[in-house]
């Protein structure tokens, strides 16, 4: 057989559902990929080689037992290390969790199994999800598959670079600022967050839980919009997830791989589309958008006077909550306690833990987010950042009275050398913004592929009304099929 | 040090107190407030846990609408204003017994706001103004092993139980009450009785301090008269109705003492200890805790209609006050002789005694009798004492009936209290009934006239007064199982 990890999640599932491949020898050659790459990579956190087999097997069991299968049974998955996973080690790339193994699986992880994905193993991230580059790791950076010595964007770094790698054909990721998007971006990938509460939140342990959204990753659009239809619906266990049916984003994305956006509106960005931007980027998006014109879309700018705000607000709003999220990792009940020896009280234990649990970056936004929320600046930090909130909100949705979805770059920049902007933090936390507005108003967005510059991916934004991630789909399928997806070269 | 304190009546005909009264009640809904673990008191520690009340991480509460329903009702009871939209905050501060070091509260939206509640002190009608009542989460239970004083301080471990962390807890606010003066620790302690026979009459919580399903904080300061309110404290650990009057009691008294020496009252935290009556210092608030309150994310925010909270407030029970004034009507009480019966906590038992069949006053004659002289003695509140409403009521329909005497009837209760069984059956098988057929009878009554004999000529005589004498040796020979007017009809007709 050929080397099935280059397959796309569709065809895997085909082979699996005509008897052509077991759902076992599919995932042995991924997990053969994962033992011969990942060293390089670094994709991984936990690889779960046995929990992988078993499951695939099961497949493979009802299969013979003639069960009807899912769309997407037998192909493996990678999930993001933010995800509780049952008796299967979940760190959120944070020293405080190291040896956490939680006695329950994430909704989302539940809906896999019962739709028979095969998940592999835990990916890399920035700790707790805060970063742009997976450099803030407390197990060490992801590499670009397409330039070992760079960063492979963040905070979902190793579930976009195992999908590079052809590690894994799909992959879970968390959006709270671009986590899913800004990754896909620089590493050729295909990366969706779907409308906030669309996807179920029980299980992720939180960022900033009015952001944070679980979304799917994939080298293809198609097999993203297959594996969104897998991940989504109401749960309630989840007072935030939504009850409204789930779009119908696997038909929008087949619809739009036809390659017609006749009467489709795309609302260019008008604060996102010149300064601050890489020009080998903006080169990139202009020709898609030259290629979304010849595939008949309407190409009207667009003002969002308040986007300009999303990236302050964001960086109050996000450790503000996440200083109450994480306040919970203390050393009493679980995950690391430091300073035990039976003669410290137990206020210096919970601080000596903290101190050694957390790494720089954390931090430094659990401190902001405290400030932020303190007596006497809680108006004037927190509670303006939620007005700012309300405004992009405003922008967003006079915006699509007027276009059908809304297109900029995902990121300004292309994937930058490890190490470039981890000495100025605003540096980094300009990797977001374009992403975050979405976020703030709770809309979907998708990055795809949309060129290169200077050999390295660039990646095309597309958000949509809240509760129209089909849009989306559709537009992203259409580019797609004018330009193609990318592919790295052999891993150096 | 020892400082001599200065007489109560003293210390208020100088001073004006103003209390105030923060009542969490822990709700009797089937599971908990954010999860569905069971509420129930007791269990070995840590049973009644999952990922959510245990705050593991990725897990997220979900509303109970129980809880909700029950706070809105004793927000109805207590005519505050429903909000139409309200939303749950956190608290943050670090505690091991709260797992996820912050606890979800309300902060600035409670779901219900400005109410009152009527009091009854001394005969005479106190408005209580309601400041909020809001819904959280109770915490867990810590316990310190090692030590000589159970505290903190000496113990070489602490355990955490988290089997209550996650139980609904409705905190109740009072306004600030001026003007009580001397009364204060009375009105304070009939606010919370009262506040506890509402919340009982709504069936949402068992509200039995002694288990802690009913806690008081009670906050207290001393002004001088026409001057501002003084600086309050707030005294914790006030477990039972009694320790609220005590603690109001206590802290107007050692309050003035600061006054009185030229001192200053720190805000702060004070505790009421049961064994000496008195409060010592807690935490001071001056360097309070920043909490950090900001709304709940993992909420969406609490929107009553308007139409349920409508049929909430149609469906309330009549309220304890009102019920009580029904009550005295239709059992011809006079206002002294009701409130005996509501000091002695009787009203229901009294009420489901009649609703089991007997007369209002038979009902009364045992509880406010011979049970509450009982459960006195013994120190435990009355409807514990090991009698039911259903056998008073029978006990009284056999005295009724004249199978028992009130002498006869006193020996089956005790036998009821040891649990021997329905009055019925003990007076049965202790053979206690009254006799009243005649012809058992008469060779009692002739064998007490025959070793009297003078007693008797006298009765023939027409001196009928003396039969008393010929009855009580009847009695005696019958061990007091015999009928009195039986005898004495007998004893005349035999003479006469």
């Amino acid at each position: 057989m050929s080397d099935v990890t280059r397959l796309t999640a569709t065809e895997i599932a085909a082979l699996v559902a005509s008897g052509d491949a077991s759902a076992t020898e599919i995932t042995q050659a991924h997990l053969d990929r994962i033992a011969a790459v990942d060293d390089r990579v670094h994709a991984f956190l936990h690889v779960d080689t046995e929990g992988a087999l078993a499951a695939a097997t099961a497949v493979d069991e009802r299969r013979a037992a003639g069960e009807e299968l899912g769309p997407l049974a037998g192909v493996p998955v990678a999930v993001k290390d933010i995800v509780a996973t049952k008796g299967v080690p979940s760190t959120a790339a944070s020293k405080i969790l190291e040896g956490w193994r939680p006695p329950y699986d994430a909704t989302i992880v539940t809906r896999m199994r019962e739709a028979g994905l095969v998940m592999l193993g835990k990916t890399n991230l920035d700790e707790f999800a805060m970063g742009s580059s997976t450099e803030y790791s407390a197990y060490g950076p992801t590499f670009n598959p397409w330039d070992l010595s760079r960063i492979p964007g963040g905070s979902g770094g190793g579930s976009a670079a195992a999908l590079a790698a052809y590690e894994a054909p799909l992959a879970v990721g968390t959006d709270t600022g671009g986590s899913i998007r800004q990754p896909a971006a620089v590493t050729g990938t295909v990366g969706a967050k779907p409308t906030y509460g669309g996807t179920s939140r029980y299980g992720l342990i939180a960022f900033s839980s009015s952001l944070d959204t679980p979304g799917p990753c994939a080298r293809t659009v198609e097999d993203a919009a297959l594996l969104h239809a897998v991940l989504a619906g109401h749960d309630p266990r989840d007072s935030t997830s939504i009850p409204q049916p789930v779009p119908d984003v696997v038909g929008a994305a087949r619809r739009g791989a036809s390659g017609d956006l006749t009467g489709v509106k795309l609302g260019l960005v008008r604060e996102f589309a010149g300064e601050g931007a890489e020009p080998g980027v903006m080169a990139a998006f202009h020709d898609a958008v030259d290629a979304l014109t010849k595939l008949g879309a309407e190409v009207v700018e667009i003002s969002c006077p308040n986007f300009q705000y999303a990236l302050p607000a964001y960086y109050l709003i996000a450790p503000s909550e996440c200083s109450s999220n994480l306040a919970r990792f203390d050393g009493v009940r679980y995950g690391l306690r430091v300073g035990d020896d039976g003669a410290k009280a137990l206020e210096e234990v919970m601080s000596l833990t903290r101190e050694s649990g957390f790494g720089a970056e954390v931090k430094r936004r659990i401190m902001i987010g405290t400030y932020a929320l303190s007596s006497g600046y809680y108006d004037a930090y927190y509670g303006q950042a939620q007005k700012v909130r309300t405004l992009i909100t405003r922008d967003f949705t006079s915006a699509f009275e007027r276009v059908d979805v809304l297109i900029s770059p995902t990121t300004p920049f292309v994937a930058f050398p490890l190490g470039a902007r981890t000495a100025d933090p605003y540096q980094m936390y300009l990797a977001d913004l374009y992403t975050i507005p979405a976020n703030l108003y709770g809309g979907p967005g998708i990055s795809v592929p949309c060129g290169l510059s200077e050999g390295l991916p660039v990646g095309l934004q597309i958000t949509a009304p809240t509760l129209a991630d089909d849009r989306m789909y559709r537009v992203a399928a259409a580019l797609e099929s004018a330009i193609g997806t990318l592919t790295p070269g052999e891993l150096s | 040090m020892t400082v001599t304190l200065p007489p109560y009546e003293d210390v208020v005909a100088r001073y004006e107190p103003v209390i105030g009264l923060e009542t969490h009640v822990e709700l009797g809904t089937n599971t908990k407030m954010f999860c569905g673990c069971p509420t129930d008191f007791g269990g070995q520690p840590n049973t009644r846990i999952c990922p959510v009340c245990l705050g593991l991480a990725g897990s997220l509460p979900v509303a109970n609408k129980a809880a909700i329903e029950a706070t809105i009702r004793i927000g109805l009871a207590l005519n505050c204003t429903i909000a139409t939209w309200c939303r749950f905050a956190r608290k943050n501060y670090f505690y091991p017994d709260m797992p996820k070091n912050y606890q979800i509260s309300q902060y600035d939206e409670p779901l219900c706001i400005d109410g009152w509640l009527d009091v009854e002190v001394d005969g005479e009608l106190v408005r209580i103004g309601i400041e909020r009542v809001h819904l959280e989460e109770d915490t867990g239970k810590t316990l310190h092993v090692g030590g000589a004083t159970g505290r903190i301080h000496g113990a070489t471990e602490s355990l955490v139980d988290y089997n209550r962390a996650g139980i609904p807890l409705v905190e109740i606010v009072t306004k600030p009450i001026p003007g009580t003066g001397a009364l204060a620790p009375i009105v304070a302690r009939a606010y919370v009785t009262e506040l506890r026979d509402v919340i009982r009459s709504l069936d949402v919580s068992d509200v039995r301090m002694e288990q802690g399903s009913l806690r008081c904080d009670v906050n207290t300061s001393l002004n001088l008269p026409g001057e501002e309110w003084g600086t309050r404290t707030e005294t914790k650990n006030v477990n039972s109705l009694r320790s609220v009057e005590r603690a109001v009691r206590s802290e107007i008294i050692r309050q003035a003492s600061v006054l009185d020496a030229g001192g200053r009252i720190v805000q702060e935290t004070r505790h009421f200890h049961e064994d000496t009556g008195d409060t010592t210092s807690g935490r001071s608030k001056e360097t309070a805790t920043d909490y950090r309150y900001f709304p709940e994310p993992d909420l969406v925010p609490l929107a009553p209609d308007a139409s349920w909270v409508a049929s909430l407030k149609e469906s309330l029970p009549e309220l304890p006050r009102l019920h009580r004034k029904r009550l005295q009507t239709e059992w011809g009480l006079s206002d002294l002789d009701m409130q005996s019966v509501v000091n002695a906590g009787a009203v229901e038992l009294i009420e489901q005694t009649i609703a089991a069949g007997t007369t209002p006053e038979g009902a009364r004659k045992w509880w406010l009798g011979e049970l509450a002289r009982r459960a006195n003695e013994t120190g435990i509140e009355l409807a514990a004492v090991g009698a039911s409403p259903a056998h008073v009521a029978e006990l009284q329909r056999l005295v009724d009936e004249g199978k028992l005497n009130d002498k006869l009837a006193r020996t089956v209760l005790e036998g009821v209290i040891a649990g021997e069984g329905t009055p019925a059956e003990i007076m049965t098988a202790r053979g206690l009934e009254v006799v009243s057929d005649t012809g058992a009878l008469t060779a009692a009554v002739d064998e007490a006239i025959a070793a009297n004999p003078d007693v008797a000529e006298k009765i023939r005589e027409g001196k009928v007064a003396a039969a008393g004498a010929l009855i009580g040796a009847v009695m005696k020979a019958t061990r007091g199982q015999a009928d009195a007017k039986t005898v004495r009809e007998l004893i005349i007709s035999r003479l006469s």
